[in-house]
């Protein structure tokens, strides 16, 4: 199958997914017990002029499926509609928080990379040796420690005991900001070092996975210096699989970055779908799951691309 | 050659060519039934937990898991309400304080009288965290077992089945991981509200997902084996070969699967928690304990967050020790990858 067919064909696998998705978002508010009004409204007593204006913003006096057909339709263009407690558009909430979680998100893959793969290549290479044991540690301590309390202790330490960092993020500052940056440090921190465990161990086991094939055999046999054996082969090699549970590395950093963002207040969309999960804000709570599950579902969608693309053969 | 044995009986086949005498000296039969037994029944287990016991972290799992176990169980005593009277069943009790009652001094940092300090409404810590082992556990086991209740068996009719059944299953299955597992959590306690049950079903709707993915897959390399064949043409009803046949031969990672998972739910429960959406607040649950950790920090509070925290990780990192003593235990060829924990 060419590459192109491929694609086209994940592709359409993929829209039953979204439509699945969006189904579950749209349910929401409608799995409530009680009336949808009272739920929009979160149980506050309103007029019948505002109840009247809900009823026609919602359509809820059209059949179920019309309704979600015209919440899809809205939903494409990103129009989520008017926030009940805040009284902004659920847009203009996300959009100004969305850069945080992002810079935040991105600042953690990047530690869990550049420590993950390493760690996991000298794992390997040195299975079984002190090296191995020293990270199997690491990696045990790494998923047994909840990432919300690792930051909490990092916060703690750097920021009121040594006074290195702040404990709030400066407010109303550009995201490249120096300051925001430097804020950001422990909360990529916390995110991304379980990350890295993860990371570490899956790059250890497909590395040695591809040790003991033949390839490296012959490698050897020519004389190739182990060196050259290992980075130019195997770790290429290894890295495929690797590239495969990049998208399952997301899914983990949104999971942690909804935790990460309350224990050091930074107002990403984590904080954002809690504060409005506590206050029963239910227009910013299906765009922001919309968001996170449509991020995850393409996430998936490129890595299994980006695999196909690397290694033909799972192209069946 | 040996000579022919002839026979005149009807409908005996006739072997030619073949030398009863070379059988004996054959390898014995024994060792062949032995590696077959291993693969099913009791041997295999006996084999396995050989293994485990050659095992020396995983015992130190067990033990500090032990020791959690008495601790939750003897924290406080247990009465039993029955017909307006209260009746003890367990009347030992471990924890110095209540924690329902506040004590005159709140934040008090760590002294004789108090090991971990007491909490802003005048709780002692200790005493919470040995009460909150309940909390934690329980969720832990129960969730966990009920995840492994839905999902096997959906899994293994999609699995078995396959068509538009394995489609219907495996597509929910493919919505429901669209969404972050804890992202997901917090979505339905937001619908359903808080609550013990309540969290151990959201936590149920997002796990069982898990396991109805392993099992299907374990189940398509099983099923083409001859014994399915060999009970599908003595009769056997579908019910029976799924839950007789193929699923105890697909066990094996399930039970790893199940046993690390124990510690991801903790987390996850813990997690929940500590973002105010766990128990019902002022609860001895460890993550809710910590939600107000990071007011508690920022005051200088450090033992509010330490020892909750600790008894967490302590928790779970017994029981990953435990979960790859019983995957290396019951899979040695296992190069021992990844770590457990990392489930989805």
């Amino acid at each position: 199958m060419s590459l192109r067919r491929y694609v086209l064909k994940r592709l359409l696998l993929t829209i039953p997914i979204l439509l699945g998705v969006t189904a579950i978002t749209f349910a929401m508010v409608h799995l409530q017990p009680g009336d949808v009004i009272d739920v929009l409204v979160g149980f506050n007593d309103v007029s019948a002029e505002t109840e009247r204006q809900l009823r026609e913003q919602y359509n809820l006096d059209e059949p179920i499926y019309v309704q979600y057909v015209l919440w899809l339709r809205d939903a494409m263009v990103l129009d989520f509609g008017q926030s009940f407690i805040s009284e902004r558009s659920v847009g203009e909430a996300i959009s100004t928080r969305l850069p945080y979680t992002v810079l935040l998100g991105i600042l953690a893959l990047v530690i869990s990379i550049a420590i993950g793969v390493p760690a996991g290549i000298v794992a390997a290479v040195k299975k079984g040796q002190q090296a191995d044991e020293v990270s199997r540690v690491a990696a045990l301590l790494g998923v047994a420690t909840p990432n919300f309390w690792l930051g909490l202790m990092l916060l703690l330490v750097f920021s009121v005991q040594l006074g290195w960092f702040r404990t709030i993020p400066p407010s109303d500052v550009a995201v490249y900001d120096p300051a925001l940056l430097k804020f950001m440090v422990l909360p990529a921190i916390t995110l991304g070092t379980a990350s890295a465990a993860l990371l570490m161990r899956i790059m250890r086991s497909s590395m040695l996975e591809e040790l003991n094939k033949e390839y490296v055999k012959m490698a050897r046999a020519k004389g190739l210096p182990e060196r050259t054996v290992i980075t130019k082969h195997v770790v290429r090699n290894s890295l495929i699989s690797v590239v495969t549970v990049a998208a399952l590395q997301i899914a983990f950093i949104v999971d942690g970055a909804v935790v990460i963002e309350q224990v050091f207040s930074v107002r990403g969309i984590g904080r954002l779908l809690l504060g409005a999960i506590l206050q029963r804000d239910f227009p910013i709570i299906q765009a922001s799951v919309l968001m996170i599950g449509v991020t995850i579902v393409f996430a998936n969608l490129v890595a299994d691309i980006i695999y196909s693309y690397l290694d033909p053969r799972i192209r069946y | 050659m040996a000579t022919r044995d002839k026979t005149s009986e009807r409908g005996r086949i006739q072997v030619t060519g073949f030398d009863a005498s070379i059988v004996t000296e054959r390898d014995d039969l024994v060792d062949w039934e032995a590696a077959e037994g291993s693969k099913s029944g009791t041997s295999r287990r006996a084999k396995a937990w050989y293994r485990f016991k050659q095992n020396r972290s995983a015992f130190l799992g067990i033990g500090i898991l032990a020791f959690m176990v008495l601790v939750a169980v003897f924290a406080r005593p247990i009465e039993v309400a029955v017909a307006g009277q209260s009746i003890p069943i367990q009347p030992i009790q471990l924890a110095p304080h209540s924690t329902d009652t506040s004590l005159v001094a709140s934040n008090t940092p760590p002294n004789a009288e108090h090991p971990f300090g007491t909490t802003q409404l005048g709780r002692d810590i200790l005493s919470q965290v040995m009460v909150g082992a309940r909390f934690s556990l329980s969720i832990g086991v129960i969730a966990v077992g009920l995840a492994v209740l839905v999902g096997v068996p959906m899994g293994a009719i999609a699995g078995y089945y396959g068509g538009w059944t394995d489609e219907a299953i495996m597509r929910v299955v493919d919505i429901l991981y669209a969404f972050p597992f804890l992202v997901l959590a917090i979505v339905i306690i937001a619908i359903l509200g808080q609550g013990f049950w309540k969290m151990i079903l959201a936590l149920v709707i997002v796990g069982w997902i898990g396991y109805a993915r392993l099992i299907r897959g374990e189940i398509l390399s099983v099923k083409e084996n001859e014994y399915v064949m060999a009970a599908k043409a003595l009769g056997a009803r579908d019910s029976s070969i799924i839950f007789k046949h193929i699923v105890p031969n697909a066990m094996a990672p399930v039970i790893v699967q199940a046993t690390l998972n124990v510690g991801t739910i903790v987390l996850a429960a813990a997690a929940l928690g500590f973002l105010g959406l766990g128990l019902q607040p002022g609860s001895p649950e460890w993550g809710t304990i910590l939600s107000g950790g990071r007011d508690a920090v920022i005051a200088g509070r450090w033992w509010v967050t330490v020892f909750p925290g600790l008894a967490i990780v302590f928790f779970v990192l017994a029981v990953n020790l435990v979960g790859d003593g019983v995957r290396d235990a019951m899979d040695p060829q296992d190069t021992g990858g990844d770590t457990g924990g990392g489930f989805r």
